[in-house]
């Protein structure tokens, strides 16, 4: 069943077909211009402008064109039966390296990355031990613990909460840094994580993202925490209407409401994409992981959201940052073993 | 008398349909920025131009046959099949369950397995709507679309609980055995020197999708049920006045469908996936009703409908893999074809009675004169 194209979807598209009638035959060129040994970006299907997970993807491949003045092949997938069908295609092209962005690949591309020995692939989000495969993950878990300090330290009412979207071990591994960060500065504060689903849809689900928030706040919550991919622009939305400070997640989402969210908990998809995509067809394979010492995870401070972060608040998370990096602060990873010390499920 | 000659009723109205929807489609990309033409080149020679692009037309093809013959087989009882999307879902149940759990030797006798076990599931989930149909009147378009919802429900429970590979962070079953595996275009056609099919889906299920078309056309047209289902259809007083159970007509008709549209999991599920996945079949069971409705409810009807929509669902993925249409206008030609092709049916063929008519007038005026 095609998903229904929330409304921000629907302003891209408009915004996408008045450029494309300014900008016609200069479309037509860049789509005959991807050719072989070009790098290629698979989308997830939450589609290349989600706000979040996948935008920082498209961002990283952006950033790359721009400075390089290559063009780069990309594909949004409509099923899941087409991942396989798009890692070969491009595979079959030249493309090289491929990336694709999100754990649901790590099986199509663990059956295809054997038969294209010659092509460099990157997966985000998912280890697939091959010798041709780059695979990134991020501690995801030492971001959230960050922003859960400012949580705890911006809450008035000692309640913070957490809306995740498919309750997965990686989307847990958020919620766990989060409470941990949350009790490291108040032990006593009070934590409330929901999920939004247990299937894919539940990553763009604004509305009932916006219901489980509107449900936090009335046990009391004061900030919320969206690690839900599309599902957080509803949770944004309702914590502004309703007056509450909010946390955005994988891409800086500060600035879709100024003044009302806190901060963003910064994956940064977007320095993975772009690196792979560098280092071209010489990608280096293996294992990769992005913390908060390599500047693949962190908090994002802007003009939105200068005003909300008080100079002992970014003290506080900053030497919290330096101590993780350090070595002296080890915060717990749910995936480890899946238990969490601070939050029960 | 029919107004219309069977030639025009069978090949030109939806000859014209599918122009009608390819002009509008034409039309939306042109609105977009980009070529029509290139983009019908591209759909062209990505779905027909190489045997990798067949493989994959192919397989879509068999998806639809399954869930086309599903739709028709209800259609001639004058029943209307909305659930084939859930009934192919419990179908996978089946496969799965076959292929995870019984040790088979071999893939054919696997294949012959998990083919009754999916038709069984398929029919299985066909049963209830049916008989609440038959004995309490309940209107089968509703029922079996909330069936589909029952379905997808299930699955999802199953594949987060029971069924998944514990620790994993998909909502998908184990990988299925090795002796289960059918063979695909790419084993079956391999030449040794030159490989057809390369890495496309296409596999045997395509053969058993053609068996199930001769089949089908001999029960409707050969057989006494068949008989008694289109008399059914036709008319239910008549078929009661002459002796036809009408219990017995809808339940069988409709088992028979449920039966089809879950067979169609051999071929996503075994053939293609071989594991089971959520939501795998992917809208097949709602184009089936459409490939039904344009080839017209005939078996051979359905197989050419069924490739059309092959090439339609492959030649769509090759604009998105190689323009920068976005996906959601690729779904809007996909759904053009089967508005003009399935709904709006009615909209060609009476300009076009008319048009006979007054043909068949002058022709007779000018014999009188």
């Amino acid at each position: 069943m095609p998903d229904i194209t929330s409304q921000y979807d629907l302003g891209e598209i408009l915004m996408k077909m008045t450029q494309k009638f300014l900008g016609a035959t200069a479309a037509l060129a860049l789509t005959a211009g991807a050719a072989a040994a070009d790098p290629a970006i698979l989308f997830d299907l939450g589609g290349k402008f989600d706000k979040s997970f996948n935008e920082s993807a498209y961002n990283g491949a952006e950033r790359w064109a721009q400075e390089t003045g290559g063009s780069y092949a990309e594909v949004e997938i409509q099923s899941d039966a087409q991942r396989e069908q798009a890692i070969r295609r491009f595979a079959e092209s030249g493309a090289n390296p491929i990336v694709m962005a999100g754990f649901s690949w790590a099986t199509p591309l663990a059956e295809v990355a054997a038969d294209y020995p010659d092509t460099k692939f990157a997966i985000i989000d998912m280890v697939v031990d091959a010798p041709n495969v780059r695979s990134v993950v991020f501690n995801e878990h030492e971001g959230s613990y960050l922003v859960g300090m400012m949580a705890a330290m911006a809450s008035e009412t000692d309640t913070v909460s957490f809306v995740g979207g498919m309750d997965i071990p990686l989307i847990r591994r958020f919620a766990c840094g989060y409470a941990q960060g949350v009790k490291a500065v108040n032990p006593d504060a009070t934590i409330i994580a929901n999920m939004t689903g247990t299937t894919p849809a539940a990553w763009n689900d604004p509305v009932k993202g916006s219901e489980l928030t509107q449900a936090q706040i009335s046990q009391g919550s004061d900030v919320v925490f969206a690690a839900a991919g599309g599902t957080g622009v509803g949770v944004l939305q309702t914590a502004a209407d309703e007056g509450i400070l909010s946390i955005g997640v994988d891409s800086n989402q500060n600035y879709l409401h100024p003044g009302q969210v806190l901060t963003s908990m910064m994956k940064r998809v977007d320095n993975a994409v772009y690196e792979a995509m560098m280092m071209g067809e010489d990608l280096e394979t293996g294992f990769n992981v992005m913390g908060i010492g390599n500047g693949g995870v962190g908090y994002a401070l802007d003009e939105f959201n200068a005003d909300l972060v008080s100079e002992e608040m970014q003290a506080t998370v900053d030497t919290a940052a330096a101590a993780i990096t350090a070595g002296e602060l080890s915060v717990h990873d749910y995936m480890g073993d899946e238990t969490c010390p601070a939050l029960t499920f | 008398m029919d107004v219309m000659p069977k030639w025009a009723d069978v090949i030109l109205i939806p000859l014209i349909s599918i122009l009608l929807a390819a002009i509008l489609s034409a039309i939306v990309i042109l609105a977009i920025g980009e070529n029509p033409w290139e983009a019908l080149k591209l759909m062209v020679s990505g779905a027909l131009g190489s045997t990798y692009g067949w493989g994959y037309t192919l397989y879509y093809a068999t998806n639809f046959i399954f869930t086309g013959l599903a739709v028709a087989i209800a259609f001639h009882a004058r029943m209307f099949n909305i659930g084939g999307e859930g009934q192919a879902l419990i179908g996978g149940l089946g496969v799965a369950l076959a292929c995870l759990f019984i040790p088979w030797p071999h893939w054919t006798l696997a294949l012959l397995g998990a083919a009754v076990m999916a038709a069984l599931f398929g029919a299985a989930w066909a049963a209830i709507p049916a008989f609440l149909q038959a004995k309490r009147g309940s209107h089968i378009v509703i029922t079996t679309i909330m069936f589909n919802f029952i379905a997808a429900a299930l699955l999802n429970y199953l594949l987060i609980g029971a069924l998944k590979v514990p620790g994993s962070m998909e909502p998908a079953t184990a990988k299925f055995p090795e002796a289960t595996h059918l063979p695909s275009f790419q084993d079956m056609f391999n030449f040794g020197d030159t490989t057809f099919f390369r890495g496309a889906p296409a596999n045997i299920t395509f053969f058993v999708g053609l068996a199930a078309c001769v089949a089908l056309w001999a029960l409707i047209w050969r057989t006494r049920l068949g008989y008694e289902i289109r008399s059914f259809g036709h008319s239910e007083s008549a078929a009661k006045y002459a002796g036809i159970s009408p219990t017995r007509i809808i339940m069988v008709s409709m088992l028979i469908s449920g039966g089809l549209a879950g067979m169609m999991a051999i071929n996503n599920v075994q053939g293609e996936a071989e594991r089971l996945v959520l939501n795998a079949v992917e809208g097949a069971g709602f184009i089936g009703i459409a490939v039904a409705l344009m080839g017209r409810s005939h078996p051979f009807g359905v197989l050419l409908a069924a490739l059309l929509f092959g090439f339609l669902y492959q030649g769509g993925a090759e604009l998105a893999l190689w323009t920068s249409i976005p996906r959601e206008l690729i779904i809007v030609i996909q759904a053009l074809v089967i508005l003009f092709t399935g709904a709006l049916d009615n909209m060609v063929r009476m300009p076009l009675e008319r048009l006979f008519l007054s043909m068949r007038r002058a022709k007779n005026e000018g014999r009188t004169i």
